[in-house]
């Protein structure tokens, strides 16, 4: 008999099998280090030096991770409701877009605490809207989610080529992008946060969007097991036919979900393009959608694993960066292997101990 | 092989009166359980199991829902390890680590649901998996011959040719036997083989086993219909909480022993109830015509009514548009024409929840999909279609100490068990699920309540809890409409029976019509 309905403890589930995956994940990691001629431990130390020793690493490994939380509460909302989307990416680049002009508008006028609710409605909405054509597709024609979420992710880019190229630019300037925002159109740093624990933020682009995505993470476990919305996004996700039965609108549900999962994603615009440069430029989401795709499977899709998750990626990513820069043999492209392994063990073989693991269980428990 | 030929040839001799010995026992033993012990976790699935099958015997097992049989069972075809004792198959101690060591060992098991591949043919399905080589025509030539002969061997006709989801359920069945023969069983193991047959398919089948029987096959056969067990066992095995609690003669126990043994007290095996007292029309169903999602008619201009204080039951073979006439009403399914009241204003087109706040509750035909949710929380499925209620948490929050609590209520006045509601409800049995529904849905105390299936792989303990809040709410003067493919329940429920053919409503009999009147009109010959 299959293994997988075999219910196990939580601190199996959510300790035990996702940290056994990492540390696979690592060793093959480690091997490919190893064969390319460098000393894997010297790499994972480096690794971890660069993202989490200093101030100024903290603080860029948390800029990441904040990304990583937005998107991956926007893919996680939407699985809840059996939906799979995969244009996280796409809504979030739109985002960006609602969150500037809102900074555009209004940095000359308020400070930022007064900019900040508008551009997090501006990106909401943006990526909202970004998500509900292909929710309203999926709803009421039956075209599949996943695959017009994907066209979306193109047609985003192209869109946003065409609004930096032509219409935001800066007149006489080369790089697509807008002016940068003054003051009030910024999210302020977090340096106080990191001076709570003796360090220094330094050059760190780690702001005021991580707080609003701790938030959001709350808001989204409020949303999913307590209110009367997410029980009928669960219902539907489960068992479409339980959900017919209870007189739970699939159309309604559909819709709704999707446009809380691409305003999500909207709002991940905030970290950078508020947060770190100031500014909208090009191709700033930078995959980040779909690393929320692995946050959100490897955090099993609950608010608490996905900050686990998003950390962990956030460690690789800042981590990555400084170990490539210490070991020159290990490339830009080696961390994007070393970040694929993690994804492949954590997310896409996650159910590849899990036997070996119940049959463990089963002997000594059933021993007792 | 080498172990089957002595076996036949003894078998052989001793037919033939070569051989007569003195034997204690008549038949030696095809399998023996000894001292098998389950548990998962804090459940106690199967305690100190000693079960003994003779060879050649119809052996059957029945217990309520939960009592274990199932358990035992995926020991014996070694989906799980029992954490103690022994299997001997023949005589020969086996550890049997899996499914494939089962087939090996001459075990062939066929599910309550089917595992066919539903859009191939008999014969690819029958030779699935153990196809023979690499090329397919050889082994198909060599399938089409063995089929051939198990057919004729054992008078299981089915089309080799024949696509299995056009084929009826019964013959499906068969297919399932078939493939076990074909894989060389000597023993079969059926899990509630009639759960999905008419009277018909049911009765072949056990022409089936007979045959299998006296060709020397030995069959366990497991269910929860005491009926069944009288009619086709040899032998027959109780199960109670995990417990083997007696073994009988089929020939030396009546049914009233039998229901005693399986739930650990007397059991009205049927249902008492006084005359009914009808009022006026609370459910009013005119000309509806349904179809269903390939535009089929399966509901064919419908009219009837359901008063105050009176069941109506819809008896038919599954399948005649009794499935789609209860959706139809729940507002699942959108009628294509005619029109439906509730306690007279017009109900077509309306959705579930509006049906609800009307005051139609729906217990529906397959709590699998759609009466529960198997992966939520108890609790979580104890307010289905009904979570947007302000009891269960003010505007858009919902209160879980509410819900919880009276989840609790409900288990206790259900006996729900284990009264857990924070158990998943996959964890719970049939029966206990069933009750999970029934509960919901009459403690609403709903004006009328329309009810498919409602003890459908359900335990005698449980048909007879159920039964009783069915006439319950009669009583109370609420309007039923029962649908169920079980002829008995239908009689013993309904103050009034319609029939249903082919999506037509072919005749209407009091709750005293007898089996055959309703069983002809059931297949459409008299009306």
């Amino acid at each position: 008999m299959s293994t997988a309905s075999v219910p196990l403890p939580a601190w199996i589930n959510y300790g035990v099998i996702p940290l056994l995956n990492l540390m696979l994940a690592l060793f093959f990691s480690g091997l490919v280090v190893w064969a390319i001629g460098e000393n894997p431990f010297e790499a994972l130390q480096l690794l971890l030096v660069g993202a989490l020793g200093r101030g100024e690493g903290i603080g860029f490994t948390l800029f990441y991770t904040t990304s990583f939380i937005f998107t991956g509460l926007s893919v996680a909302v939407a699985i809840h409701a059996g939906l799979f989307n995969i244009g996280s990416e796409g809504q979030a680049y739109l985002g960006g877009l609602g969150a500037a002009l809102v900074a555009l508008a209004l940095d000359h006028y308020v400070p930022w605490y007064v900019t900040m609710p508008f551009a997090v409605i501006g990106a909401a909405v943006f990526g909202a809207a970004c998500a509900a054509i292909p929710a309203w597709l999926q709803a009421y024609r039956g075209s599949h989610i996943v695959i017009t979420t994907i066209m979306f992710n193109f047609i985003v880019s192209s869109l946003m080529n065409y609004v930096l190229v032509r219409l935001l630019i800066v007149p006489g300037k080369m790089a697509p992008e807008t002016r940068t925002f003054l003051e009030g159109g910024q999210l302020p740093k977090l340096d106080w946060l990191i001076a709570l624990f003796g360090g220094r933020l330094g050059a760190a682009p780690l702001n005021f969007s991580f707080l609003i995505a701790l938030v959001m993470c709350f808001l989204v476990w409020v949303l999913i097991w307590r209110t009367k919305l997410g029980y009928e996004m669960r219902t539907l996700g489960i068992s479409p036919s339980a959900a017919s039965y209870a007189g739970i609108r699939y159309a309604k549900i559909v819709m709704i979900t999707m446009l809380i999962s691409g305003g999500l994603a909207g709002m991940m615009a905030l970290n950078p393009v508020m947060g770190a440069s100031a500014r909208l430029q090009i191709e700033f989401v930078g995959g980040a959608g779909f690393v929320g795709i692995a946050v959100s499977l490897m955090g099993r899709n609950h608010p608490a694993g996905i900050i686990l998750a998003a950390l962990l990626f956030g460690i690789l990513y800042q981590g990555g960066a400084e170990l490539s820069f210490d070991m020159p043999a290990i490339t830009r492209d080696m961390i994007v292997v070393i970040q694929g392994l993690v994804i492949l063990f954590a997310g896409a073989l996650e159910y590849m101990l899990r036997p070996a693991i119940v049959r463990l269980y089963q002997q000594v428990a059933g021993g007792k | 092989m080498a172990t089957e030929w002595p076996c036949a040839l003894f078998h052989i001799m001793r037919k033939g009166g070569l051989l007569s010995l003195d034997l204690p026992q008549e038949k030696e033993p095809a399998i023996e359980l000894v001292g098998i012990d389950k548990r998962f976790g804090a459940v106690h699935a199967n305690r100190n199991i000693n079960l003994t099958v003779a060879k050649g015997s119809i052996h059957g097992i029945i217990g309520e829902n939960g009592a274990g049989k199932s358990t035992l069972m995926s020991i014996l075809y070694g989906f799980y390890q029992a954490d103690q004792g022994e299997i001997r198959i023949s005589g020969r101690p086996v550890a049997i680590r899996d499914s494939q060591t089962a087939i090996a060992s001459g075990i062939g098991m066929v599910h309550q649901h089917f595992m066919l591949v539903e859009n191939f043919t008999v014969l690819e399905n029958v030779m699935l998996g153990a196809e023979g080589g690499q090329l397919l025509a050889k082994g198909v030539a060599s399938a089409r011959r063995e089929l051939k002969r198990l057919e004729d061997d054992y008078g299981l006709e089915v089309d080799p040719d024949a696509v299995i989801e056009e084929l009826p359920v019964g013959s499906q069945q068969r297919v399932e036997i078939l493939k076990a023969l074909y894989r060389g069983a000597e023993i079969l193991i059926l899990d509630e083989p009639t759960g999905v047959l008419t009277p018909a398919e049911a009765d072949h089948l056990f022409k089936v086993l007979r045959v299998l029987r006296d060709q020397g096959k030995t069959i366990i056969l497991i269910t929860h219909k005491l009926r069944e067990i009288m009619a086709i066992t040899d032998t027959v095995s109780v199960m109670r909480r995990g417990e083997m609690v007696a073994t009988r003669k089929t020939a030396e126990t009546t049914v009233e022993e039998l229901a005693e043994l399986m739930v650990g007290r007397r059991v009205l095996l049927r249902v008492e109830k006084g005359a009914a007292n009808p009022g006026g029309v609370l459910l009013s169903v005119r000309n509806l015509t349904v179809k269903d999602s390939r535009g089929v008619t399966m509901v064919d201009d419908v009219s009837f009514d359901v008063r105050a204080g009176e069941i109506v039951g819809i008896a038919g073979v599954a399948g005649n548009g009794q499935s789609e006439l209860l959706e139809a009403i729940a507002g699942i399914r959108k009628p294509a024409s005619g029109e439906i009241f509730i306690d007279g204003k017009p109900a077509a087109g309306i959705d579930p929840a509006g049906l609800r706040n009307l005051g139609l509750a729906h217990i529906p035909e397959d709590r699998h999909h759609m009466g529960l949710v198997l992966k939520f929380e108890e609790y979580e499925n104890s307010i289905l279609g009904y979570h947007r209620d302000e009891r269960y948490g003010r505007g858009a929050m919902l209160d879980l100490d509410a819900i919880c609590k009276q989840a609790e209520e409900q288990i206790a006045k259900y006996d729900i068990r284990p009264p857990d509601p924070r158990l998943r409800t996959a964890n719970f049995s049939g029966g206990n699920q069933q009750k999970i529904v029934v509960a919901r849905e009459i403690e609403r105390d709903p004006k009328m309540l329309i009810i498919g299936q409602p003890t459908r792989g359900v335990d005698i303990g449980a048909i007879e809890f159920i039964h009783k809040r069915i006439i319950e709410m009669r009583d109370a003067g609420k309007a039923v409409l029962l649908v169920s493919v079980e002829l008995d329940e239908i009689r013993s429920l309904s103050d009034r029976i319609l029939v249903m053919f082919a999506g037509k409503v072919v005749g209407e009999k009091s709750g005293e019509a007898g089996e055959q009147t309703l069983g002809l009109m059931m297949a459409g010959i008299a009306a």
